[in-house]
């Protein structure tokens, strides 16, 4: 790794002019209508909110990725199960699921995880491998006997409306630190068994843990009614609605010269922003101070050189595993956040390609190791990514045009859609080959 | 207790689909496994430049159908295969040309290797879909039966019926075959021997007058090979869909590791021991158990698993082989 991390002067107004070219993109896209940009403010706030959260997903990547070099391929795993988080913690009861099946499905649990933990003693204890095949298959044989029926239990009840568990009916700003808790305990258990091997092993590891999430989450109807989708979870900001029926908020957009519905969407939108970026940058603030901490120069020494750090006395392993299970949770923050913005928990729309990947584009585009740079990279590839989707087709018409019409200009002009995977994979390649230190270098 | 019904449903359901499941890993995890010998890096892009492989076969399948070429019984796409491999060979070695060279010269670190694979793979990816788009395709023709269970029933009397369907057996044979060439040429060649040798030791290897590049090209073009032919195979057995060839890394991976990651005997023992645990575990037995215990009513499916989870199956075998033997079942390269 250290090949690709020569130190070479950079200027120190390289970051500020960068975000000042972003900033007028932003300031574009809210304000000219043409072919490039929608001239709309609701659009430009909608693609900056997705960003700050991409962004936060990237710090997240960054820590594990620029930090300690590890490769973490299952993003979209843990953005996933810290999407849960809005769900349990947030939604109000539902009614008789508790009753039906709660404590015997808190059981299983409980019994499936004392299971393992159970087989953990019996192997460091014995080192027989019947002895844990046994432990396994009683604990196994346990688990089904309560699970099972308590599951089938939930889910009959009201299961047009609800038939799942449901939440906890809590303030649903607790549960972006839940999601960030839940992300945090799976990256734990994959860390154990995957950190300390060779380096591609925890690759794909985290690729097989990211699926199973998303296999859970779409097929455990209990837990957030799986492909049926959770609606209507509750906001931290007011609704469209409520502000366009209240005089003093009407008052208010007309003074601005706005309509009531393009006001009240800007308006939830800022309070979104506020937000994010309380949360960004008290996540930046924190990971800074820990970077330029004697943990953070620690950390860096592992990076670049792991023998060396060993030698030193420092135990890699379990340094990895710290920084992996952080570097997890703020991805998990992210992804209740997220779940939150969107007000809908829609597991088909978890994609690795759109959720591990493109984050991985914009870390390395940002910059490894710069936290500042990934900030910068992920607003900037969201807002590339969303825009490409509409200049794709824009470009091959024009492309296209002076072609006559027929079925390879319109299969050309049907497959504009995919480009964008082409580019991104180009973004990724091009910056790893010739700028492998990104947009912002690490300093 | 019926143990003939028995013995007819447990091939039926479990043993034919899993042997042919199991092939189509071992043909993708032999490709990842000599990847990693020689390249040294896993190469997340596999999966979908076996889509890509299939999807010009695919295309040439068709193009031969719409001008009334066939092989009879067999698959037409089987015709069409060596120009997928063809076209593969050319984009890989492009590929490394471009992408791998720079960072094998530099000697840089593989998980940067790595990286530069999930760029390859969003290229591939994107190809892919411009090539042939995301949805759905069907493209297996000749005949669809070895054995039909109308005709098993007919001729065995058994009330449970035996499905052998062409593209399972197919797989299997052309497997065996891909198998025995590529150990032969392994073992007996001299590329073959010069591959394994910059495997084993790359410096020895440049000091016996081995040309590394032309290892790497070879490697490329046998992988390409492997790719196209896993591809369509598991296109012919189950249907092509781009996604299911990015899912199908997992289980791919699972049995490189298994079997010890640059070992090909490892990676066709482990495409099997992959496959074959999947379907165990996904598989409702309380048919099988009907017929051998008459008496009983389990009140179940007997299934350990839903059929959702089965990469949940790749991902314990690789938690268990990762925690006791991370070298794999037949001592792979462990750095």
């Amino acid at each position: 790794m250290s090949s690709n991390r020569q130190a070479a002067a950079s200027s120190p107004w390289r970051a500020p002019i960068l975000f000042a070219v972003l900033a007028i993109l932003f300031v574009l896209e809210g304000t000219v209508r043409n072919g490039l940009f929608s001239g709309s403010w609701n659009t430009a706030l909608a693609i900056l909110n997705m960003g700050l959260i991409s962004a936060i997903t990237a710090l997240g990547v960054n820590m594990q990725w620029g930090y300690a070099g590890l490769f973490n391929t299952g993003v979209v795993g843990f953005l996933a199960i810290g999407g849960l988080a809005p769900v349990l913690v947030s939604l109000p009861p539902v009614e008789g699921a508790w009753a039906a099946g709660g404590p015997r499905l808190i059981g299983s649990l409980l019994v499936g995880l004392g299971t393992l933990a159970l087989a953990k003693i019996v192997y460091t204890r014995t080192r027989r491998a019947w002895a844990v095949a046994l432990v396994l298959i009683a604990g196994f044989v346990a688990y089904r006997w309560l699970f099972d029926p308590a599951v089938s239990a939930i889910e009959a009840n009201d299961s047009a409306r609800t038939g799942n568990i449901g939440g906890l009916g809590l303030p649903v700003l607790l549960s972006w630190l839940v999601g960030g808790a839940f992300a945090a305990a799976a990256a734990w258990a994959v860390g154990k068994v995957a950190l300390g091997l060779r380096s591609d092993y925890l690759a794909i590891a985290t690729l097989g843990i990211g699926e199973i999430i998303v296999a859970v989450l779409r097929n455990e109807d209990w837990l957030a009614r799986g492909v049926k989708n959770v609606a209507s979870i509750p906001r931290p900001v007011p609704y469209e609605i409520d502000l366009q029926q209240n005089p003093a908020f009407v008052d208010f957009a007309g003074r601005w010269g706005l309509g009531v519905a393009e006001a009240s969407g800007i308006w939830v939108k800022l309070c979104y922003l506020s937000l994010f970026l309380v949360v960004l940058l008290a996540i930046i603030l924190l990971a800074q101070l820990a970077l330029k901490s004697p943990w953070g120069r620690m950390m860096r020494a592992i990076r670049d050189n792991e023998v060396a750090a060993e030698a030193m006395g420092k135990d890699v392993t379990a340094r990895h595993l710290q920084i992996f299970v952080l570097g997890s949770a703020v991805i998990g923050i992210a992804g209740a956040m997220m779940i939150t913005l969107d007000g809908l928990m829609a597991p088909n729309g978890y994609n690795p390609l759109r959720y591990t990947f493109l984050i991985w584009v914009m870390v390395i585009v940002g910059g490894s190791g710069n936290n500042w740079g990934s900030v910068l990279g992920a607003i900037l590839i969201w807002f590339l990514w969303i825009k490409v989707e509409v200049w794709g087709p824009n470009l091959i018409g024009v492309l296209v045009g002076p072609l006559p019409d027929g079925d390879i200009k319109a299969h050309l002009l049907g497959s504009a859609p995919h480009m964008r995977f082409i580019a991104m994979g180009l973004v990724l390649l091009l910056v790893l080959r010739f700028a492998p230190r990104g947009l912002v270098p690490e300093k | 207790m019926d143990i003939l019904n028995a013995l007819v449903a447990f091939l039926n359901f479990v043993f034919i689909p899993a042997a042919a499941y199991g092939a189509q890993l071992a043909l993708g995890a032999l490709g990842v496994t000599l990847i990693y010998g020689i390249l040294r890096f896993s190469n997340f892009a596999h999966g979908d430049t076996m889509a890509f492989g299939t999807a010009i076969t695919i295309l040439t399948t068709w193009g031969m159908q719409s001008l009334g070429i066939s092989l009879g019984p067999l698959p037409t796409a089987l015709l069409a295969l060596p120009v997928g491999i063809a076209a593969t060979a050319l984009l890989v070695l492009g590929t490394d040309r471009a992408v791998y060279r720079f960072y094998r010269v530099q000697k840089a670190a593989p998980i940067i290797f790595v990286m530069a694979s999930v760029g390859v793979m969003f290229v591939m990816n994107g190809l892919t879909r411009l090539v042939i788009g995301v949805d759905e395709q069907r493209f297996d023709d000749g005949a669809r039966f070895i054995i039909a269970v109308r005709d098993f029933r007919e001729w065995s009397g058994l009330a449970e019926g035996l499905a052998l369907r062409s593209t399972q057996a197919l797989t299997v044979v052309v497997t065996a075959i891909v198998c025995a060439a590529l150990f032969w040429f392994l073992n007996r060649t001299k590329a073959g021997k010069a591959m394994r040798a910059y495997s084993d030791n790359e410096d020895l290897a440049l000091l016996s007058g081995i040309d590394p590049e032309r290892v790497v090209r070879l490697t490329w073009i046998i992988a390409a090979a492997l790719m196209t032919i896993a591809g369509v195979l598991y296109g012919l057995d189950k249907s092509f869909r781009p996604f299911n060839y990015f899912q199908i890394l997992l289980p791919i991976f699972a049995a490189a590791i298994v079997g010890g990651l640059g070992s090909p005997v490892g990676a066709i023992a482990g495409g099997f021991l992959v496959a074959f645990s999947e379907v165990a575990v996904t598989y409702p037995w309380v048919k099988v158990a009907g017929y051998l215990f008459p008496g009983w009513e389990p009140g179940g499916l007997l299934q350990l698993l839903g059929t959702e989870y089965k990469f949940a199956v790749s991902f314990v075998i690789l938690i268990v082989v990762l925690l006791f033997r991370p070298t794999g079942l037949f001592r792979g390269k462990s750095v």
